[in-house]
Order: structure tokens, then sequence, then C-alpha cells
């Protein structure tokens, strides 16, 4: 009876856990394995594709400096965008977890507002806002300031711009969560001690706050680092990233095997990224800035 | 700049003060001295404004109005950190991301104290609450107990002008509490320092303080020694709050030599002494208090006492606690209850007893200071 009872107890978890794993079995590890062996086939010059064990398309991703050269600048676009994030995201988050209104939970609502709009089209509005006829320019030259429209869009900046907006709700949902977490009287304690307000800041609520800064960090970063939207909607063609080399490989040239190899380091490079992550932090704190 | 017209004997003066959330008054122009030195508890059911007139002594709350001074000095506009107070919260609020040795270290970074100095006075305050070997561990590898302690040396370590303390025994288990609260009491006393404490608990009120201060619903309703307060209540709700008493209404018939002989509301005469500073007037009604351990039991008559009055009544149910008993007590139209130790057996259900009331323990209670004070608030 008792050996039994053990049982049923230790097979709950899994019986819980069972339709999650199911759906990451079918929808996730297993097109991944598929994408494993594809990355090993061959394109032939006249469009096949040649089941076998080929070394090639890895050759050519690992040893053409194009690709290393566009991973280090996707890496990049991705760590701005999580430093301008960290950096804007803060502030609000400590707004919302420490403003005496009553309505925090519309503070909070108003965050996710933009999750119901689809990721590209909002995107997209910024074409409506920078774009040669957008709503800059043509206030710029009512105003007379200058007299032909500027292009403002389709560069660097634009793509920052546009995952930064993307991203923005992420990193202040996190940070909110590890504040809203924090005992009100620690700050107090740290007060009765002698510390200013500033003082208790530094030595209290940020450092008990970093959990929540490095799970929106981590977020922001991997999510950033691997879209291809924002670059194909608002970058200019020298601003694709990574994951856009994807794109064109599968969708454009229809060159499965590469499209393939390539995902598999994109997903070895950010999958690191979490590891070490994971390794330093909790991860827990991520899936807390979602409840 | 000690403000000569105040008494910078004190540690602590309220004069006034009162707290408003929105319409609602949560403290009502309330007065108060905490003598230098001395431990002063507030005590009162859930909600009665204890933590909020602490936290305004604290400076985590502003007052609504009134006058707070500490050492003389009025500090409703001094902020918190330069109120020089030591605090110990309910839930110990210790700092989880710093070592016990940098938690108590914590106030002394803001105070003129070099390193060295730091580090004996931080010493000094674990030896005084007997944790010395743990400076190295995080909060959390400590027990509730140990972190209480660790709590309270942090408080002290800064030498603070008033010690203020929310509840901090109420996360204890029974034990622990116990030798906590010696413990605590034992360092407030070698220190000499001022010290308010809230508790909602009545025996810690009473075994630990020089002055209790007892409040329902945002008033002061007594304060006193806790032999004042215990034995001569100012209220009636002070006498219920305070143990179990037997309440009654009456009227005044004669008052001589020090002693009121007082009528009971369809029932018999019982002798009372006004208490210090409440005088009864012939004819007055009043509302009395006998504690439940002052209605003496017995089978036979006792002896003969002048300042006493005995009668005739008929246990009807006994509460059994051991070393003492609670038995309720029929007396003609009277029902009262009392605690009488037990001698061999206790008394049992049905027995006729002999219920002796000494004049000494019959108490003359105003009306009480929220009720009054919003009877007063109705008639203006
Ligand atoms: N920030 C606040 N806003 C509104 N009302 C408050 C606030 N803080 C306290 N109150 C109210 O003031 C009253 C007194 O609260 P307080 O916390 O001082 O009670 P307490 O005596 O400490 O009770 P307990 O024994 O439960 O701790 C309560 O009715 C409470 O609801
Ligand atoms: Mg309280």
């Amino acid at each position: 009876m008792a050996v039994s009872d053990a049982h049923t107890r230790d097979m709950r978890p899994w019986a819980l856990l069972s339709p999650a794993l199911t759906a990451i079995t079918l929808l996730l590890a297993i097109p991944t394995c598929f994408v494993i062996v594809y990355s090993f086939w061959l394109r032939t010059a006249a469009g096949d594709e040649q089941v076998g064990f080929y070394l090639d398309n890895w050759i050519e991703v690992l040893s053409d400096p194009f690709y290393r050269d566009i991973l280090l600048y996707t890496l990049k676009i991705g760590l701005i965008t999580t430093v301008c994030c960290a950096l804007m995201g803060y502030p609000a988050a400590y707004f919302i977890a420490f403003s005496k209104m009553r309505n925090k939970a519309f503070l909070l609502l108003l965050l996710m507002l933009p999750f119901w709009i689809s990721y590209i089209i909002r995107t997209m509005s910024w074409i409506n806002i920078l774009g040669v006829s957008g709503a800059v320019n043509y206030v710029l030259q009512s105003l007379g300031i200058v007299a032909e429209p500027i292009q403002m869009l389709y560069n660097e900046a634009t793509v920052i711009l546009g995952l930064i907006h993307f991203l923005l709700p992420f990193m202040v949902l996190n940070i909110y969560v590890s504040l809203e977490g924090i005992d009100p009287n620690l700050n107090a304690a740290a007060r009765s001690l002698g510390s200013t307000p500033f003082q208790a800041f530094r030595e209290v609520t940020l450092p008990l706050s970093l959990p929540g800064l490095a799970a929106g960090s981590l977020l922001c970063f991997v999510l950033g680092s691997g879209t291809y939207i924002t670059p194909i909607v608002l970058g200019g063609p020298g601003d694709g990233m990574f994951a856009n080399l994807i794109y064109d490989a599968i969708i454009t040239q229809l060159n499965w095997p590469l499209g393939s190899a390539l995902s598999i380091v994109l997903l070895i490079v950010l999958g690191s990224v979490v590891l070490l992550y994971n390794r330093y932090l909790s991860l827990g704190q991520i899936s807390k800035g979602f409840g | 700049m000690a403000d000569p017209q105040h008494d910078p004997q004190h540690a602590v003066e309220l004069r006034n003060v009162v707290k408003r959330f929105g319409a609602f008054t949560a403290v009502h122009a309330m007065d108060l001295n905490v003598e230098r030195g001395s431990f002063v508890t507030f005590v009162g059911p859930s909600g009665c404004g204890k933590t909020t007139t602490l936290r305004m002594i604290a400076g985590l709350e502003d007052a609504t109005d009134g006058d707070i001074r500490i050492k003389g000095q009025r500090v409703n506009d001094v902020p918190i950190h330069k109120r020089n107070l030591g605090i110990v919260f309910q839930n110990y609020a210790l700092f989880p991301h710093k070592t016990i040795y940098e938690n108590v270290a914590f106030g002394l970074k803001y105070r003129a104290v070099d390193r060295e100095t730091a580090r004996k006075k931080v010493r000094e305050a674990l030896q005084l609450v007997q944790l010395p070997h743990l400076e190295e561990r995080v909060p959390k590898q400590l027990s509730g107990g140990q972190q209480q302690r660790i709590a309270l040396a942090r408080a002290i370590v800064i030498e603070p002008d008033v010690l203020l303390l929310d509840e901090p025994l109420s996360a204890l288990d029974a034990n622990l509490r116990e030798e906590m609260r010696v413990e605590l009491k034992r360092i407030q006393r070698e220190l000499g320092i001022s010290t308010i404490f809230v508790t909602h608990d009545q025996s810690e009120a009473l075994a630990m303080s020089d002055k209790v201060v007892v409040m329902s619903e945002g008033w002061i309703e007594q304060e006193g020694t806790p032999e004042q307060v215990y034995n001569q209540p100012a209220s009636e709700f002070v006498a219920n709050f305070l143990g179990i008493s037997n309440i009654f209404s009456g009227q005044v018939q004669a008052v001589s030599g020090g002693i009121a002989r007082l009528g009971l509301d369809d029932g018999p005469e019982l002798l009372g002494h006004p208490r210090d500073g409440r005088a009864a007037r012939q004819g007055e009604r009043v509302r009395l208090a006998v504690r439940a351990e002052k209605v003496f039991l017995s089978e036979s008559a006792p002896s003969d006492d002048p300042a006493a009055v005995v009668l005739d009544g008929k246990v009807t149910a006994v509460d059994y606690q051991g070393q003492a008993a609670r038995y309720f007590v029929e007396a003609g139209p009277l029902t009262l209850q009392a605690i009488n130790p037990i001698d061999r057996r206790p008394f049992h259900e049905g027995q006729p007893v002999k219920l002796r009331i000494r004049a000494q323990d019959v108490v003359l209670l105003d009306a009480d200071a929220h009720q009054s004070a919003a009877a007063k608030a109705a008639a203006e």
C-alpha cells in the first residue's frame, strides 16, 4: 500500500506535465531533430535536395566570415536593445511598483495593451510615424523646418527603436515583479538605520531587484537577437540580422539545408546565453515575470 | 534645540497627535509621555492604532496633526534617517542579500565610526544577543528566533534614542516567545534604552512594561503601571481586555470613611473603594468591575470582614485549568465568574458556595474613552 502510494505520488508531477511535454515533443523537439538532419543534406545546383551526410553547409557556415560578422552584429543589436530596455524599463517598473495610485492594475493593463495588437502591425506603425509621408515629416514640413521630407527609416537606429518598442513590456514586467516582491519593511529598516532614500535604494531595493532585471534582460536579448521581422520592416538592406539570413536561405533561396545549419547555429548561440544565465541566476525569475 | 517648555527627560512625547487615512481616523488626539529609560507597551485589539502610532514616531507615517517630540525636540518634519531610532519589525526585515555581520553593521556606515570601532560594536551587539558565531551566515540560514535577535542587535548597535518594536515576538512559537521576552527585557534594562513595544498580548504587556498604554479604536483607554491597569481598570473596556472581569451597573447609595456602598440594579449591595482620583458621589450611577480572581469562593461563611460583602451562590459550570479553575456562579440575579486556585478538589457543579468580594477589589469605572469621545462628538 505504502509503496504504491509513494509511487502514485511520484508520478503525479509527470501526469500534470504530460500535456505540455507532449506538445513540446511534437512541436519543438521532433522538428528540431528534423532541422538537424536537414542541415547535413545538400542542395544541388539543380535545386534538388540530396539526402545524405554532407558537411558542406556546416563548413560554409562556420568558415565564411560573412556569417560570423552578421552573428556578431546581431548580438550587438541585441545587446544595445537590452541595455536601452533596461535603462528605460527600470524607472517605469519602479514607478508602477511603488506608485501610491489605487489603480496599479490599470497601469499594468496599459503595459499589456500593446500585446493585443500583432507585433508586425506594431512594428509597421513606425512607418506612419517616421516614414517619408509620416507624422513627423508632416509636422516638420508644416512648420517649415524642412523643405523636403527626411528619410528617417530603414537604418540601424530604427531597427533598435522597433525592437525596444517590442521588448520594453517584457523588461518592465520582469522588473516590476521583482520590485513588488521586496518587503517594504526592508526599505523602512534601512532608512531607520540612517540611509537617505537614495542610499536605501542603492543598498536594498536595487540589489534585490537585480534578478528581475537579469531575467528581463535575458528575455529581451534572446527575443531581440532572434527576430527577423523588425529588420525586414524597419531596416535597410545592410541591417539584416542573423534570423534574416535564415529567412533568406529558406524562403527566398529555398535552400533548406543551409537554412537549417544557420538555424542550429543561432539556436546554439542563444541557448548557451540562456544556459550561462541559468548557471549564475535562477531562471525561476523569468516565469514570475508572466505571473 | 531643546524647547525649554518641553521636558527633555521624556524620550518621546506625543501631544494631541492625530492620524487620518482619508475620512477614517486611526489615531485620535493622543497624548503620551515615554520617560527616559522606560519600557512602554502599547496594547489593544487588532486595528486599534498601535502600529500607526509607532510608525508616526518612527517617521514612517506622517502625523495628520499634533506634535511628536523625541528628547524634547519636535521631529514631525525630521526625516526618518535623521531620527536615530532603532526599529524591530514583526517579520525581522533583515537584509536577505547581506551577511549577518553586514546587517548588524549597516547603521554604523552612516555614523562617524571607523572600521575597527565598528567591528568592536558589532561584536558587542552580537554578544549581547548571545549569537556571536553567525557573522558570516545570511539571514535565510538562521532560525526565526535567531533572526529576531539579529534584528535586535542591528537596531541597538547604533545606540538609538528610542527602540521601537512592533509585535517582535508574535512570529515565534510559545516557548521561544517566553525566552525572548525575558531576553529582551534583560537587554533593555542592561542598556537602559527607552523602549516602545507594541503587542496585542496582554500577558506580554503586563510582564515587561514600566508603563502599559491600553488602546481601543484609536483612543488611549488607560495608561499606567501594569498593576494600575490590571487592578484599577479605568473603563469597562480595560477591565474586559486585561483578564476576566465581572461588570455590574449600580448606584452609589452612601459614601463614608472612603468606602462607598453600592446598590447593584435589582441585586445585592457591594462595598467599593473609589479609585485614586475617581470620587464617588451619592446617588451617582456607576459601572463596577470585579476581577474574576478577586471573587473568593468557599464552602462555609468566611471570617467576618467589615470591608467585604459575602453573597450566597451556586456553581453552575466549572472550567478546570490545572492549578486553578474558572467557575460560573449564580448569586441571586447575578452571574459571576470566579477564578480560584484549587485547594484539594475543585468545587463541583450545583454546589452551594459563599462568594466573598472585598471593597478594595471593587473598581468604579469611567465610560470607555472611545465611546465617551464619540458621544461628545455626536453631541457637538
Ligand atoms: N495605510 C492605511 N490606509 C488606510 N487605513 C489604514 C492604513 N494603515 C492602517 N489603517 C487603518 O488604521 C487602523 C489602525 O491600524 P494599525 O495597523 O495601527 O492597527 P494595530 O493596532 O497595529 O492592529 P494589529 O494588532 O492588527 O497590528 C486600522 O483600522 C487600519 O485599517
Ligand atoms: Mg499592528
